[in-house]
Formats: structure tokens, C-alpha cells, sequence
């Protein structure tokens, strides 16, 4: 037994036998001083008409998804590139058609490797790298056509994969794929993605192990390869890959239910998003809202403040896609740990007790004024609500309040239509909140609850200090008492209480929270499903 | 030659697929079409010079023809850059 780590690409699991293969390696002649030019062009022609054909001929012959990738290949076939410019090199500078192509592919491959900052471009060098084989083959008459039979349950293992090798791979006998070499953007991790199986590449030294026939055990979760696993090994891993499937199922199944209690109202399973790409996935994965659409993104990473108009688009955009269903909008949590280098804030020794969040917007009120403008006008076009982070007494609240107001008057006077009566609600986290949240129930119109930060201050555990991992629970009893105050006193006042911290997602906290009533579990955008059918199966509650 | 200015709405930009879509429509023309971004030109006969481009979600571009047909060839590639190439 053997087992090797490389980078997971799923989150799939597979159990098959190897089957290995091998790309043609072939030498090509060094030119002789004289080349015979108008043949060597004769020869480029014809290796290229005959590439053309073995590309249209898998078309024909394989699936959409490996249709749409190996096109591009047709592309490249005709540009000018691969069709005038050896001629050109071969014309000029007197050299066979291998070294013309050998050039010309290797410059080419070498320039679209260099778009580091552009994945979807960079990809092509790939297909640049798998056409230049095909014709070089062709010149030298090797064939490539690829006899690789698979039995059912193959791992399908290479030093690397290229896009026409898996195009002519019977996809339903593949169950797994690894590779020596890559990473999360070669071939092999998008053909995986797509296809939704376990997947390793860069799998160092696999081929100096593994052979033809050997049962291995695919953990795309953890990037692990197991060679000829031992009996509990295999066992194990029959169980988890039972597990896997069954939840992935059941997830299809989950996304888009509704749930409730037995009394008919609701219980919401909404999403956490970061940013406007991930509001369509989220949708599409069937959160019942947004739970928690996290602003920093539109501050970060630049050199000035974001316009109210760049604001008002990302927020415009997200209310678009979700049109009834609710999406809370957190206003600007960050300090002075993240680099915002044009508000120069003042160096603090801790700044996660420090000027950060709703004390940084009070503090920069016109900065935190534009951002409520375009939250107020963005909530002309779906159910938009506001949240403050970090809220610790009334004050801060009712100072937000007063600036939301004053926002509210600067549209009015602009002429600009928002919702009168947009709900706003606060993040609960810090502890003396949650302790006396119901003072602050008749302030707000809803609570949400973040457990990261509300355990972290609740212990006194910096929750990103390995050393400490062991002592930041949730399940703390004081932890648990802190919530189950807050949604009483919020319940008690005729206010919902959400939750957009990692709790919400967690099985084994689920059952407590459904207990406690919590309105809203607000999760990551893959866990919806599961995080559904969890719920569903808790005894109070029903399926709509 | 015509001439017409177009902004660019795809999301990720003229990657693979919608590089190919723009290639193929523009050899159905005898006219001459290019690509036109900061002031470097791109033949729209070649997927490599418009790849080399990289061509991102709100780029401002010019589309040139050239030839007998410049016309129609502008209209219909100005109309398959505007529907995103189908996607979203």
C-alpha cells in the first residue's frame, strides 16, 4: 500500500483501477544544411490537413463537453500562426517543418503560460501545446491515434492530460483522474470540475508507483492517492464514497425546498456571499435569500474609495437576482488589520478591539454615507436590508440611524425613489449585546447573530490562533447561553433572529439551533442543501 | 472602412468561447476585420492575435471592416458582441 498527496480538485471520492496512459514521445531530425523548402512547405500542409481531420473526427465522436473545449484546436489550425507563419520561417530561414512547428508552438506556449493574471487565456497554452504535438506526429508520421480502451471504474492516470486525449476517453467508464503534474487551472481540473469527479493532479511521483490494473482510491477531498489499499482502508473509504454520493443526492433533492415549524412559520436557509458572482450561484443552489452579502469586497484591493455609483450597481445586481427574496447587505466590517491605504487609519496595538466596522463608518461619515445612499437607492429594485456590524451600545445604533435618515432626506431632496420602509437589523457579537439584547429589540427590525466573533470576544480565544484552537467552541455553554438570550429576547419582542456564522452550517449544532427557534440560517453557498435537508429532518419541522 | 466603438459586456471577458464565436462570424465576409484595443489591432482571422489581446469584461473596443461587405459585417459582429455570445 501506498499513498501519495497531491492537490484534491473536488470534493468527490472514487474507488477504481488504474489504468495509465502514455503519451507518444517522438524525436524529431535535426535539419540537414539543405532543406528542401518547397517540400518541407508540402509536408507542413499535409500534416495539417490531416490534423484537421483527426480534430473534426473526434468531434464527431465524442460529448458536448469535451466538444466546446477541443474547438478551439480548429481555431488554432487555421490561424495564421500554424498556417502562413511556417511557411514563412521554413521560406526565410531554410528549416524542416518540425523545427518551423517545434518554434512556433514553443513561442506560442510560452506566451500564453506568461497571462498569469488571466487563467481563461492562459489555458490556451494548453491546447497550443496539444495541437503542436498533433501536427509534429503528422510531419513524422507517427500515429497518435489513441486505442486506450477503459474498463468500467477506471482511475485514468497520466504524467498529464491534454485536451484531445480526454476527448477521446469514454467518459462513463472514468471515475477518477490523476496527474502528476498541474494544478487547480490545468485541463485535467477543469475536464474533473466538469465532469463532478474526484480528481488529484500534481500527484508527485505517482507514475514511479503505481501500475496498470492496481485498485486505487481516489480522495479528491483531501488531495490523497491510496495504491492498493489495505482492508480498512478500502472499507473506509466504501463508507465515505457511500456517504458522499448519498449527500450530493440528497442536496439535488434539498436546494430548493421550503421548510417550516408545525406552527407554520418559516425557517429560512439563505447564503453568505462575498460578492455579486457568488449571489447567482447562490440562487442556483436555492438559498431562500442572502444572509449576509459581506461589502468589504467593493473597498479592498484598490487605491481609493469606491463611488456611490460603482456601490450602487454591485448592490442593484444582487437585489436584481434575488427580486422578492431578502437580501441583507452588511455595512463596511473592516480595521485597521486589512490595508485600505487611502483612509491612512492611525496604527492600533489591537485592532480587532479598535476602530474598526460601524465604529470606523461613524467615524468616516461621509464615506459610510454613500455606501447607505447606495444601499437605499439599490433598494428601489428588491428586498433589500441593512445590517451594522459590530453594534456594542445604542449610541452607535441610533448614530447609524440618524445618518441612515439623513441619507434618506438627501434622496428625497435628489428626487431618487428608494424603500421608505427598508428593514435594518444588527449584528449580534459582541457579548454584552447578546446578553442584554432586549435592549435593544425595539431598535432594530431583526437580529443576526455571529458566532465567529461573538465566541471569539466571548472567550477570549483570537480564533485565528492555532495555538488556541482547542478552546474556541461554540458549544461553550456560555456561547450557547449568549444565543439562546438573544433569540428569546428578539422573539419575545416579535423580532426574527438570523445567523450568518460558521454555527449555522454545522451538523452538529443544527438541532440546537432549530431548538432554540432561529429564523434564518444563513450559510456558505455550497452548503445550502445540506444544510436543508438537516434541518428537515429535525422534529419540528416540516417541508412546504 | 467603417468603424463602430463597442464596450465589451461578457463577463469573463473574450476567453475561448467567445473568441472562437467572433472568428468564425468574421471569415464569413470577403471584408477585411479587425479588432481594435488601446490602440493595438488584432486580425480578427486569427483566435491567437485576439487571445494575445485579452480582451476583459468592460473594455472599450473598435471593430473595423474593411471591404465589399464592411457594412453588414460590422452590424452582424456588433450584434453577436452585444448579446454576450449567449451567455448569462
Amino acid at each position: 500500500m501506498k499513498t501519495l498527496f497531491g492537490i484534491g480538485v473536488t470534493n468527490a471520492i472514487a474507488i477504481g483501477t488504474a489504468r495509465i496512459i502514455e503519451r507518444e514521445a517522438f524525436s524529431t531530425a535535426e535539419s540537414s544544411s539543405d532543406v528542401n523548402t518547397e517540400h518541407e512547405i508540402t509536408r507542413i500542409h499535409a500534416a495539417l490537413e490531416k490534423s484537421r481531420a483527426q480534430i473534426l473526427e473526434i468531434i464527431e465522436t465524442t460529448d458536448q463537453l469535451n466538444v466546446d473545449i477541443i474547438k478551439t484546436q480548429l481555431d488554432l489550425l487555421d490561424d495564421p500562426s500554424f498556417n502562413k507563419e511556417p511557411i514563412y520561417l521554413i521560406q526565410n530561414h531554410k528549416i524542416s517543418a518540425e523545427e518551423a512547428i517545434n518554434q512556433i508552438t514553443d513561442e506560442l506556449y510560452q506566451t500564453f503560460q506568461g497571462f498569469d493574471d488571466d487563467p481563461y487565456i492562459k489555458e490556451r497554452a494548453t491546447d497550443i501545446k496539444d495541437i503542436g504535438h498533433r501536427i509534429l506526429a503528422n510531419l513524422t508520421g507517427k500515429d497518435i491515434g489513441f486505442t486506450n480502451l477503459l474498463r468500467e471504474n477506471s482511475i485514468v492516470i497520466a504524467y498529464d492530460l491534454v485536451p484531445s486525449q480526454t476527448a477521446q476517453l469514454d467518459r462513463s467508464k472514468i471515475r477518477g483522474l490523476i496527474t502528476q503534474v498541474g494544478g487547480t487551472t490545468s485541463h485535467t481540473s477543469i475536464m474533473a470540475k466538469a465532469m463532478g469527479i474526484a480528481a488529484v493532479v500534481g500527484c508527485f511521483d505517482i507514475l514511479k508507483h503505481v501500475k496498470n490494473g492496481d485498485t486505487v482510491i481516489v480522495d479528491s477531498k483531501k488531495g490523497e492517492v491510496i495504491i492498493s489499499p489495505e482492508e480498512d482502508d478500502y472499507k473506509k473509504y466504501l463508507e465515505l464514497k457511500k456517504e458522499y454520493e448519498s449527500d450530493l443526492e440528497a442536496v439535488e433533492k434539498f436546494n430548493h425546498i421550503k421548510l417550516q415549524r408545525q406552527d407554520g412559520s418559516p425557517v429560512y436557509v439563505a447564503a453568505n456571499i462575498g460578492n455579486t458572482a457568488e449571489a447567482i450561484t447562490a440562487k442556483k443552489n436555492g438559498a431562500d435569500g442572502i444572509g449576509l452579502f459581506r461589502t468589504e469586497f467593493l473597498f479592498m484591493n484598490r487605491s481609493s474609495l469606491p463611488s456611490e455609483e460603482e456601490q450602487f450597481a454591485a448592490y442593484k445586481e444582487v437585489a436584481e437576482i434575488f427580486a422578492d427574496a431578502p437580501v441583507i447587505i452588511r455595512t463596511l466590517d473592516i480595521g485597521g488589520d486589512k490595508d485600505l491605504s487611502y483612509l491612512a487609519l492611525p496604527h492600533e496595538d489591537n485592532p480587532y478591539l479598535g476602530v474598526r466596522a460601524i465604529r470606523l463608518c461613524l467615524k468616516y461619515k461621509d464615506m459610510f454615507k454613500e455606501q447607505l445612499c447606495a444601499i437605499l437607492r439599490a433598494s428601489a429594485f428588491g428586498n433589500l436590508k441593512i445590517m451594522f456590524p459590530m453594534i456594542s451600545c445604542l449610541d452607535e445604533l441610533n448614530e447609524a440611524k440618524e445618518l441612515l435618515n439623513a441619507c434618506e432626506y438627501t434622496l428625497d431632496q435628489r428626487g431618487v425613489s428608494y424603500n421608505k420602509s427598508i428593514e435594518v437589523g444588527i449584528m449580534v457579537e459582541i457579548p454584552a449585546v447578546a446578553m442584554a439584547a432586549d435592549e435593544f429589540t425595539k431598535s432594530v427590525d431583526f437580529f443576526s447573530i455571529g458566532t465567529n466573533d461573538l465566541t471569539q470576544y466571548a472567550l477570549a480565544v483570537d480564533r485565528g490562533n492555532p495555538a488556541l484552537s482547542a478552546l474556541f467552541s461554540y458549544f461553550h455553554p456560555g456561547v450557547l447561553r449568549l444565543i439562546e438570550n438573544t433569540i428569546s429576547a428578539a422573539h419575545k419582542a416579535g423580532i426574527p433572529c438570523y445567523m450568518c456564522g460558521e454555527m449555522a452550517s454545522d451538523k452538529k449544532a443544527i438541532a440546537l439551533l432549530s431548538d432554540y427557534g432561529l429564523d434564518e440560517f444563513s450559510v456558505s453557498i455550497d452548503a445550502i442543501g445540506r444544510v436543508k435537508k438537516i434541518i428537515a429532518s429535525q422534529k419540528d419541522i416540516r417541508i412546504q | 472602412m467603417t468603424s463602430r466603438e463597442i464596450v465589451i459586456q461578457n463577463k469573463i471577458g473574450l476567453h475561448a468561447r467567445p473568441a472562437s464565436l467572433l472568428i468564425q462570424q468574421a471569415k464569413q465576409y470577403k471584408s477585411n476585420v479587425m479588432l481594435e484595443k488601446g490602440g493595438v489591432m488584432a486580425d480578427l482571422n486569427s483566435i491567437v492575435s485576439l487571445l494575445k489581446m485579452r480582451v476583459k469584461y468592460g473594455d472599450i473596443v473598435i471593430l473595423h471592416a474593411d471591404g465589399p461587405d464592411e457594412d453588414s459585417a460590422l452590424r452582424d459582429l456588433v450584434k453577436l458582441i452585444d448579446s454576450k455570445f449567449g451567455e448569462e
